[in-house]
């Protein structure tokens, strides 16, 4: 066998390192998902689930519907991508499969984003299936570009946060309650701005109605990408 | 090619390694022993830049520890008890997975060579969660060979391994020792350590509490060794 | 086992007396309020332990800078009492808003701005603590804490503008006023100074109690690093 190689590597190589890391932790994750199930079935089913609570918990008749469609969706992301996270972070814990990544040559921020980004993805397919559903159990239209755009802003802001904080929570014994706990009060800038957008693509306010809530999601999901890749560093290494 | 001077290594407050020297040449395969809670673990984490030490000098092929961690990481190969393999995916896709975050080119080749060689090669296309430990023992050891590492670090490989399985991997790292590479392992099991190994360390309340080559000592002559060494 | 540093003898000693001073500031120095009566006296110890909330929230982040920077465990203590105290002067905050809006406006709470990014602050704190608790590591435990406590540090501000802009779009129809705009009342002089010196004596206290906290934990470490060497032994 020729040997792994010793030589120091230059800037395009290690770029192109990077990357590929990167390419390889979503891909690992994505394939291992598509294989077991595990994962999406349960978020699909508890989100599902939760909007059938919605419905009865808020008689939900046709005026009302549409002020509260925007919260109802959030919240049952919200819930059902803390799923998402705990599963995601776990399969890492539980046979020390972190350790695995970490031995590897690569920076750890090349793991956040892997793996953040396999989380986003989650979420987005989760997503994808779940406004369909409202759609056709509600008789709203939920089919409108804007809506495209303002959850897939939501949701990178969550998965970004969501993926350190999960990296946490993972390790501690109460690791199943932890995530909400921990996640939900720091979220909220997201979830905040998240609604009210949702709700002026939903209700066709006017551009100036939704333009400062964008602008708002794109500077949190920036801050909120940057400071989690940072520290994440200090939640991995020992 | 390992040299570890004086390594402290505190868990909040409690010390786990107290001042521990160590050396490994190049081509040295070290047998650890010692008893359970003795540090070999944590020795071994740090060695395999997992852990940080909180103080003394430690040093892989030249490169210092934590410094240049990232360095060293590609010299590396680690079997630890846990198999750091994904249940979800087939072997051979864990190994060509693992093959990318090493950044090795000819990942594909690398995987089916490494599993031939650890004889999983009917099974690659079998998902991980299916197999037994003893195989899933070999993988980890065909994952750790991937990029051909200058040191391996094996942290009691033969734990919940069955007769067969152990044979397997006595001759894997036979095979592996002969190639030129420096081994250190840990190890429960005295007999066996004695016949793989070319010097055998004991590892007792955080220090190295014995040294000794191979040749020079006797499977009996190695548990009195050790009785004595890490009795109360 | 060290001694109390006199410095922190006397800063207890004068905390407890800067606190009389102000509790008897509030209650009889400063002048009744016109239109909301003695309630408004409440104002300036729930102004001000809204201040030390807020102070102990930069202390626990800057100290989480601090120590995932050095390592050193001292400034994991600081976090810690920091978060700790905050926590309850945040709780003291929340009440102590309640009871000054029951009778002004006839309702324990509303969702302005300030009220629920103290409650998010709270809950931010709590979650620390239960962090920390689900943690055996205690390295794990310092780094954890500090991680968290610069993420909650970033977004409580955050989430304090997104729910500003909110009211700013759309206005609050339910005709309740924010029971801590400024201009509310105007304050007289003697309003302002027992209103800014209960600010300064409760900044006081916050360091008397953070100092306080610190040796604690020194304390217990050197327990329980006596105990590992009795029982090792």
């Amino acid at each position: 066998m020729t040997s792994g190689g010793v030589l120091p590597l230059t800037t395009g190589e290690r770029a192109r390192g990077y990357l590929r890391a990167v390419g390889a932790v979503v891909w690992k994750d994505l394939a291992a998902e598509l294989r077991s199930r595990e994962l999406l079935s349960a978020m699909l089913v508890f989100a599902l689930l939760v909007i059938l609570i919605f419905n009865f918990a808020l008689e939900l008749d046709i005026a009302t519907r549409q002020t509260v469609t925007s919260g109802v969706l959030w919240v049952t992301f919200a819930f059902a991508g803390t799923l998402g996270l705990n599963r995601s972070m776990a399969v890492e814990r539980d046979r020390g499969c972190l350790d695995g990544l970490l031995l590897a040559p690569v920076d750890r921020s090349a793991l956040y984003f892997g793996k953040s980004i396999g989380n986003l993805a989650f979420m987005l397919i989760v997503e994808a299936i779940v406004l369909p559903a409202y759609s056709i159990l509600y008789n709203v239209n939920l089919f409108r570009l804007g809506l495209v755009v303002v959850v897939m802003l939501g949701s990178i802001g969550y998965a970004a946060v969501g993926t350190l904080l999960a990296s946490m929570a993972v390790q501690a014994r109460t690791r199943d309650v932890l995530l909400p706990i921990l996640l939900f009060p720091v979220i909220l800038p997201v979830l905040i701005s998240a609604v009210k957008a949702t709700n002026a693509v939903l209700l066709g306010l006017e551009a100036a109605e939704l333009w400062p809530w964008l602008n708002l999601l794109i500077a949190y999901d920036v801050i909120f990408t940057a400071v989690a890749f940072m520290l994440f560093d200090f939640v991995v290494e020992e | 090619m390992i040299e570890v001077r004086r390594l402290v290594k505190n868990f909040g407050l409690k010390p786990v390694l107290r001042g521990l020297d160590f050396r490994a040449e190049p081509g040295e395969f070290v047998a650890l022993l010692g008893p359970n809670g003795a540090g070999k673990t944590t020795m071994l984490r740090i060695l395999a830049t997992l852990s940080r030490p909180t103080m003394g000098e430690v040093r892989v092929a030249g490169y210092v520890l934590p410094g240049q961690a990232s360095a060293v990481r590609r010299l590396l190969g680690v079997v630890s008890h846990q198999p750091l393999l994904y249940g979800d995916l087939t072997a051979e896709e864990n190994l060509r997975f693992y093959a990318r975050m090493y950044g090795l080119s000819d990942g594909a080749r690398r995987a089916v060579e490494a599993l031939q060689s650890v004889g999983l090669g009917p099974r690659r296309r079998d998902l991980v969660r299916q197999f037994s430990r003893g195989m899933q023992q070999r993988l980890a050891i065909g994952r750790a060979l991937l990029h051909d590492p200058q040191v391996m670090l094996l942290d009691e490989p033969y734990t919940g391994l069955d007769q067969d399985a152990s044979s397997m991997l006595d001759d894997v790292l036979r095979r592996v020792a002969v190639a030129g590479r420096t081994v250190v392992m840990t190890s429960h099991d005295l007999p066996r350590a004695a016949d793989l190994a070319t010097r055998i360390d004991v590892l007792s309340r955080g220090v190295i509490a014995a040294s000794v080559p191979q040749t020079e000592i006797t499977p009996a002559g190695l548990i009195d060794l050790y009785r004595q060494v890490t009795r109360d | 086992m060290q001694p109390m540093p006199r410095a922190l003898k006397v800063l207890t000693w004068v905390s407890a007396g800067l606190f009389a001073v102000a509790l008897l500031m509030t209650l009889f120095y400063a002048p009744r309020e016109a239109v909301m009566g003695d309630v408004q006296r409440v104002f300036y110890f729930h102004v001000a332990s809204g201040w030390v909330g807020a102070l102990a929230f930069l202390v626990a982040a800057g100290a989480g800078v601090i120590y995932l920077l050095h390592g050193s465990r001292r400034w994991d203590a600081v976090g810690l009492a920091s978060v700790e105290i905050g926590l309850a002067f945040t709780l003291a905050n929340l009440i102590s808003g309640s009871v000054w809006a029951r009778p002004i406006w006839n309702t324990w709470w509303t969702w302005d701005p300030r009220l629920v990014t103290a409650s998010v602050m709270e809950l931010v704190y709590i979650a620390y603590l239960l962090l920390r608790q689900g943690l055996e590591d205690p390295d794990r435990r310092a780094r954890f804490g500090a991680v968290y406590a610069i993420v909650g540090f970033l977004s409580v501000p955050l989430t304090f503008l997104s729910i500003r802009i909110f009211r700013t779009i759309h206005p609050v129809v339910v005709g309740n006023n924010d029971p801590t705009a400024q201009g509310a009342f105007d304050m007289t002089p003697p309003m302002l100074q027992t209103f800014l010196f209960s600010l300064f004596v409760f900044t006081v206290v916050y360091i008397a109690l953070l100092w306080h906290r610190v040796r604690m934990q020194a304390l217990a470490e050197a327990v329980e690093q006596r105990k590992m060497k009795l029982l090792s032994a």
